[in-house]
């Protein structure tokens, strides 16, 4: 077993992981490019991401990561059921939520940490609904949204990750995440996407596969 | 010999989601406030908040207050009700309903809408001035409907602050409006109080998608962003009512991201504009 730095001990025991979410702002666009190719295309797990944008434009993001990816992307839509292996985008200027089913639940409720979509909203619902089967991953990003949403998927025993400050475009977003959940597992990118790939036909997530 | 077998099989239920359930029966038997049809997820994120605010640490303490302290139900309305929206928010939708709504409109001699969920009452001005651009608010009324009193009696005043009104100005433009949004209320004091000869043309009124039925025929029912807060089966009862509303062949308005799609109304209406939210309901 690696024991990864910066980080507590890995227990061997790996975890089933029903979805990941992921939340991200400032570089996120080049963060993801290099996250979600990775991702497999038999991967069991559904994947939510909310990245600050303008919330006033309609964003490409789907479009732009649909080529790049095996699974399906889209943007979400309100009550659309969650379909394992899909990859979710929240929507400009509405919160992204997960709700029982589960399927997906939009809002328009007032800014959280002057943002909508908040990273925080969607991780502290994904983790009401996923628990322990979930995974969560803060990135790049200026801003201290996902802090209190990372640590809301850790306390419901959930996996935590956190790209590697001194490797992030913007620092202050996975920063404020390690601050808030000092038991998360801190990676650069490229650790990230080799474990993504290993989440290939519904495997578990091994975080002792991970290397510097 | 069955509650065994339960007590065994089910998951656990989380404490949080017992009390939610309490709250929510204790709100209907003692207010008639039916939130039970609400979608599970922004109603839990609405009452983590309330409950911090009102100084509580369960919901169960919340319900104990919403019980016996009078003031704390209409406070707690609003973080369960209340959503602030912009005037012509999403203005290419105000720009389908002049370009594609309106011509169709014109062809009747009065005309009735309805605006369910108007909270505030950003958008119930927004469809006024727009048909009194096109010349039709003479011969329209709007009803504007919400089940919070206290955002009726805001909407019915027509006063917002001045602060938004620039925002409220660059949608409205975008949604080809052919004037100033200015031409439509006067600044004072750091607000702006719109043309009251808008509101001869609106009735506001307390009326509940959950619970009440339909009150009249209306051409158009515009109902933004309100669905997403209502689970699956109160969405259908809400889309029910819009139809049984609808006059022949009229117009439904919903928000930008919500869908139809995953309805059981998906068949009982026609999308008019492609990704533009609009609907027709079909005929037969």
């Amino acid at each position: 077993m690696v024991r990864l730095p910066g980080t507590s001990p890995v227990s061997s025991a790996a975890s089933a992981i029903d979805a990941i979410v992921i939340g991200t702002s400032a570089g996120g666009v080049e963060a993801l490019s290099v996250l979600l190719p990775a991702l497999p295309a038999t991967l069991r797990a559904a994947v939510f991401i909310v990245m600050h944008l303008p919330r006033e434009r309609p964003s490409l993001l789907a479009e732009i990561f649909r080529a790049k990816c095996a699974c399906p992307v889209s943007e979400a839509q309100d009550k659309e059921p969650v379909l394992p292996g899909s990859v979710y985008f929240a929507p400009p200027d509405y919160h992204l939520l997960i709700d029982k089913g589960p399927h997906l639940a939009l809002s328009t409720d007032e800014l959280v940490n002057y943002s909508r979509p908040a990273i925080d909203v969607l991780f502290e619902s994904a983790a009401d609904i996923y628990r322990e089967r979930l995974l969560g991953i803060i990135l790049t990003g200026a801003n201290q949204d996902g802090a209190a949403g990372l640590k809301a998927v850790h306390r419901l025993g959930g996996t935590a990750l956190v790209q590697r400050p001194d490797s992030a475009q913007a620092s202050l977003m996975p920063q404020s995440a390690i601050a808030q959940c000092p038991t998360a597992h801190v990676l650069s990118l490229e650790q990230m996407a080799d474990l993504l790939r290993t989440l290939e036909d519904g495997n578990a997530l091994d975080l002792s596969h991970a290397t510097n | 010999m069955s509650r065994t077998q339960e007590k065994t099989s089910a998951a656990p239920v989380k404490d949080f989601d017992i009390e939610l359930q309490l709250l929510i029966d204790a709100i209907y038997l003692k207010y008639h406030y039916d939130f039970r049809g609400y979608a599970g997820a922004s109603l839990k994120r609405r009452l983590t908040t309330a409950m911090s605010r009102f100084g509580c640490h369960t919901l169960s303490q919340l319900q104990d207050k919403v019980l016996h302290d009078p003031k704390t139900f209409p406070a707690l309305m609003d973080f369960l009700t209340v959503q602030v929206s912009e005037m012509f928010r999403d203005p290419a939708y105000f720009r389908s309903l002049r370009e594609k709504v309106v011509p169709l409109l014109r062809t009747y001699p009065s005309l009735k809408i309805w605006v369910a969920g108007c909270s505030t009452g950003e958008e119930v001005y927004s469809l006024a001035i727009l048909l009194r651009e096109e010349g039709l608010l003479e011969r329209t009324l709007i009803y504007a409907t919400d089940i919070n009193v206290h955002a009726l009696q805001k909407a019915e005043a027509g006063v917002y602050e001045l602060d938004r009104i620039a925002g409220f100005t660059d949608n409205h433009r975008m949604s080809g409006a052919p004037a100033s949004l200015s031409d439509y209320y006067t600044a004072a004091y750091g607000r702006a109080v719109f043309d009251k000869t808008l509101k001869k043309h609106i009735v506001f009124s307390d009326h509940s998608l959950a619970t009440d039925s339909v009150f009249a025929e209306v051409h158009l029912v515009s109902c933004r962003n309100v669905l997403i807060y209502f689970d699956r089966e109160l969405q259908d009862r809400a889309l029910g009512l819009f139809h049984e509303a609808l006059c022949r062949k009229g117009f439904l308005g919903i928000g930008t991201k919500e869908s139809l799609r995953f309805s059981a109304q998906a068949d009982a209406f026609d999308e008019l504009v492609q990704h533009g939210r609009i609907f027709q309901k079909r005929d037969g």
